[in-house]
């Protein structure tokens, strides 16, 4: 069965970026525009990699490190995820903290390379980014946690594949408040309206986009790429909590997991183009809100 | 039945930490009264199933005045008081949420070291009642606008209606209506005091009453 | 005839918010108060039957603080009446910073006074201790427009604090009624009704740590509308702020009937056999109250705010004294009536004082006995009264307390008694010397017709202060016994 395995990894790796194409649409659609084609995002990542890298004189290697070592974390961190009815590739007692910590590392890597930089605008896209991460990061833990103690497991696969609706039925509270807080972490750590606009053109006012200012090529595409596998994996997280479907057949259950996934997309869009982004000074408030959610969660 | 009473609990611990970090007054009082619809749903669900004519005319006249009657008389007090519509609160808005959860930790704290006598549908009830009062009194000192003020005594007296809810009290209906009545006019008062205040201060800031505190010679 | 306790002041008190006549209103207040303690003394030689299913009952403490708020407060309304003549005029300037105000409506003033009588009554003869919490909250919110009376800000100041810290106060003891309802649930379901009687009788079936709670939440409650610190920042604001017909019966009636809800618990608490959880916890609230006091009595120039302190003193005194528990307890009961005479007296001299020198800076007040003789002797012997010199009433109560202390072998807490009695005397005396001695500020002027009410009321209450000191009345005696008798 290495094959069915694989095969979550193999659907992130595939449709990643079309997760960013939709949510792009819809709100495109919403404006009332026609928006850019659903494929975009594949369209621009084989730009970017056909394209030559500058590097400046004051960086080092740490500049060029940053985008691959954030890749292959993420890379890793999705072989621990399952998808639909398959399981993960690898599942171990507390594989969850080695996944919170794999992001940990590869958000590290892409702040130590805006560091390098030197570029005070990119410092500034830094602190913001840990910052906010270090509140989400306990929020993501928390939200897991609950999930561990209504299911009973340790292990991110088979927690989320024992979510099930008779867990909801007597959980139901419970289960509502984790989702909550995933949907805010989700918002949060993908640089999403309500707490960071990724298509702003106002370097002061960006998190996630203005750390990444001086990448450019196929440095760039890993980074993008990146950051549309982190929004898979988080978004099958939720997925997998809200739509907890087992029907015994693993291709149905993975259909209605792609079809969560669109749903899941398309409501980005909807949140994105009927919020505006909070103030700064805010986002940390909507985090704390999170982690209490989750807290409660855990405690109730 | 105890999956939807414990719904409602968990909206109640929302809806504190709600209180504790909306910047608007409006949003405040919104908060407040739907905490007033809420109680008098928990009320009905905690009949168990025999509905009496007075078991439901209560708790609807409780939301009634909580969710309806106190918020409109305290809209009233806010806009004629006419002032800035923010809180304004003396500590910050994180601050309040970091507060009200080591509130929450320590009524869970406390609803386990009390145990009812008899098992109560949800074990939430006692910790969430508790949790509530605690946020009014929280919001009552951490809060400079009177009406603000007047939101956390509400929300501590809904903290107690909860209690009272949660232990399935079978009060007189005289003495419920009596309760009930001096939340009222309690309220009634304040939103009068309110009102001269922000005309004698022209604002509803307690924070600048002149400082006629003793202090030890 | 117990609804008609509480029912003619509540009548009275609607009708006057409707009477545009100053003459007749008045009249209905003095008819009103007249009534009631006639009725009140009247259940002294007739034992009325209970009412609303023994929901209304006049016990022996009960009947003693009915009987004391209602003559209080005739006394007062006659004082009142004067008052409120002396204070028709429409504006006034303020004494301390200038500007000019006005007074609230009379009509509504002499409403909410009657109000504020039937909710009081109503606290001292409701069995149903969920009752007495809505009759006490009641008297919050009856009386909060009567500190409201000069509109200024000083007083709207006072007035959000009381109603405010009040109403959290109360609402905290509601809490503890409903933990004591959840202290009175059997592990089977069956519950003891909420009646003073039924609780103190099945005492030993109630849940112990509820129970305990229970006291914790309403000694706090209530506490905070005795004014026992750390619960007493409003009411220095209040007592001082408000009219002296107000905040003499602030001072004089309506802190006992917060200490009436205490006592209801104590009792409960007595017949449980947790006496000495409860005593402890009012001897500790008593002392840092006494102490708290003394350290603002000392140096403080507001003399009405003196006078307020000196309230929060007393309190303390009463809850160490049922603290004490045995002879101590009577020596409180006591104390309460001596305390509500020597107080109102006070307020009602101060307010003589404050009408003439126009200020309530101890300083700018001299020579009291020249310009107001009578007012300025009373203001002496009252201010010795309420310290506990004899031979007046209060040095009688606060001996007894003092010698209950010793005869338990609480010398600790008899010698921290006396010391703080001692700094009190010595802080209030300064003063008190000083405004009545000396010669007067020029600009005063003594030959002012002022209406004999106003210094005859508070000389009865004094005589009755110093009569009580030398004379205990038998029948007196009996009462208090019995009052104290539950009270272990």
């Amino acid at each position: 069965m290495l094959f069915g395995s694989v095969l979550p990894l193999i659907v992130a790796l595939a449709c990643a970026p079309l997760m960013q194409g939709v949510i792009t649409r819809t709100k495109s659609v919403i404006a009332g525009r026609m928006g850019q084609p659903l494929m975009q995002p594949y369209h621009d990542l084989w730009k970017l990699l056909h394209k030559g890298a500058v590097y400046s004189h004051t960086t080092s290697w740490i500049f060029r490190t940053g985008p691959m070592v954030s890749l292959a974390s993420l890379l890793l961190a999705l072989a621990l995820v399952p998808f639909g009815g398959f399981p993960a590739l690898s599942a171990f007692s507390g594989d969850f903290i080695l996944l919170a910590y794999l992001m940990a590392l590869g958000r590290f890597f892409i702040v130590l390379a805006a560091l390098d930089t030197g570029s005070s605008f990119e410092g500034m896209g830094a602190s913001r980014e840990v910052t906010f991460s270090a509140l989400a990061e306990p929020a993501l833990f928390l939200s897991l946690a609950a999930l561990a103690r209504q299911t009973g497991r340790i292990s991110i696969s088979p927690l989320l594949t024992a979510v099930s609706w008779s867990v909801w039925a007597h959980a139901a509270p419970m289960l509502g408040l984790t989702l909550a807080a995933l949907i805010i972490v989700f918002l949060a750590e993908n640089a999403r309206i309500p707490v960071d606009d990724p298509t702003t053109h106002l370097e002061l006012t960006m998190i996630h986009e203005v750390m990444v200012l001086d990448h450019g090529g196929p440095d760039f595409a890993m980074i993008q790429y990146g950051a549309a596998l982190k929004m898979w994996l988080f978004a099958t997280i939720i997925v997998a909590v809200a739509v907890p479907w087992h029907s015994g057949n693993r291709w149905i259950d993975t259909a209605v997991g792609l079809a969560g996934m669109l749903i899941l997309a398309i409501a980005t869009g909807v949140i994105e183009s009927s919020m505006a982004r909070l103030r700064l000074l805010r986002v940390p408030q909507l985090l704390l809100v999170a982690i209490v959610l989750a807290s409660l969660a855990v405690a109730l | 039945m105890s999956q939807l009473i414990n719904s409602v609990l968990v909206l109640l611990v929302l809806t504190g930490f709600m209180l504790l970090s909306s910047s608007r007054l409006a949003a405040c009082i919104h908060v407040v009264a739907f905490q007033g619809v809420l109680l008098g749903l928990l009320a009905i669900l905690m009949q168990h199933g025999e509905l009496t004519v007075t078991g439901v005319l209560l708790p609807l006249s409780t939301a009634l005045v909580k969710g309806f009657l106190l918020p409109w008389l305290l809209f009233r007090a806010m806009r004629e008081a006419d002032t800035v519509r923010e809180v304004e609160p003396l500590i910050s808005y994180n601050l309040s949420i970091i507060a009200g959860s080591a509130v929450l930790v320590f009524a869970l704290w406390l609803g386990q070291r009390l145990r009812l006598p008899s098992q109560p549908p949800s074990s939430l009830l006692v910790p969430a009642a508790l949790f509530m009062s605690f946020v009014g009194m929280l919001v009552i000192v951490s809060r400079r606008k009177a009406v603000t003020q007047a939101l956390g005594y509400l929300a501590l007296e809904n903290g107690v209606y909860a209690f009272g809810a949660a232990v399935a009290l079978r009060l007189p209906v005289l003495v419920e209506l009596g309760i009930l009545l001096d939340v009222f006019v309690g309220v009634f008062v304040m939103g009068i005091a309110i009102f001269h205040i922000s005309r004698e201060f022209e604002h509803i800031d307690t924070d600048k009453f002149a400082a006629s505190t003793d202090r030890p010679r | 005839m117990i609804k008609l306790l509480v029912l003619i002041p509540a009548c009275a008190g609607i009708v006057t918010f409707f009477v545009g006549s100053d003459r007749i209103r008045r009249g209905v207040l003095i008819s009103a108060a007249l009534t009631q303690t006639v009725l009140s003394l009247a259940t002294w030689v007739v034992p009325p039957a209970p009412a609303m299913g023994a929901w209304l009952a006049e016990d022996p403490l009960g009947k003693l603080i009915e009987t004391l708020t209602s003559v209080l407060f005739l006394a007062v309304s006659f004082y009142a009446v004067a008052y409120l003549r002396e204070e028709r005029s429409q504006t006034h300037s303020d004494f301390e910073e200038g500007f000019i105000f006005s007074n609230a409506r009379e009509a509504s003033f002499t409403g909410c006074l009657l109000l504020f009588l039937a909710a009081m009554t109503l606290v001292a003869v409701s069995q149903q201790l969920a009752l007495l919490w809505v009759a006490i909250e009641a008297t919050t919110l009856a009386s909060a427009p009567l500190i409201y009376f000069h509109r200024h800000h000083r007083s709207l100041e006072a007035t959000w604090k009381y109603l405010l810290i009040c109403s959290v106060g109360i609402a905290l003891a509601l809490l503890g009624i409903f933990f004591l309802a959840v202290a009175a649930t059997n592990p089977d379901g069956s519950t003891i009704a909420l009646m003073e009687q039924d609780l103190r009788l099945n005492a030993h079936h109630l849940n112990v740590p509820w129970f305990k709670a229970a006291f914790v939440l309403l000694l706090v409650g209530y506490g905070t509308k005795m004014g026992l610190a750390p619960f007493h920042v409003w009411l220095p604001d209040a007592h001082s702020e408000a009219p002296s017909v107000a905040s003499a019966l602030l001072s004089g009636a309506l802190l006992n009937c917060a200490f009436l809800g205490i006592l209801r618990a104590q009792e409960i608490s007595v017949a449980a056999g947790l006496a000495e959880f409860s005593g402890r916890l009012l001897l500790i609230f008593g002392l840092v109250s006494m102490a708290v006091a003394a350290v603002f009595i000392c140096g403080q120039t507001d003399y009405k705010r003196m006078l307020a302190y000196s309230s929060v003193e007393h309190m303390g005194i009463l809850a160490v004294g049922v603290g004490l528990g045995g002879a101590a307890v009577f020596g409180a009961v006591l104390h309460v009536i001596n305390h509500s005479l020597a107080k109102a007296m006070l307020f009602l001299v101060a307010g003589n004082l404050l009408a003439v020198y126009r200020t309530k800076n101890t300083g700018g007040v001299a020579g009291a006995l020249s310009v107001l003789p009578v007012s300025g002797a009373l203001w002496l012997l009252g201010l010795f009264a309420i310290t506990g010199s004899p031979p007046f009433g209060p040095f009688l109560s606060e001996f007894t307390i003092l010698k209950a202390a010793l005869d338990q072998g609480q010398t600790l807490v008899a010698v921290i008694y006396l010391s703080i009695l001692a700094v009190i005397l010595a802080g209030m005396a300064a003063p008190a010397l000083a405004m009545a001695q000396g010669t007067p500020p020029e600009h005063i002027v003594p030959a002012r017709s002022r209406s004999v009410a106003l210094s005859a009321v508070p000389a009865t209450l004094g005589i009755a202060v110093f009569v009580l000191g030398i004379y205990v009345p038998p029948v007196l005696t009996r009462a208090l016994r019995e009052a104290a008798h539950l009270l272990g």
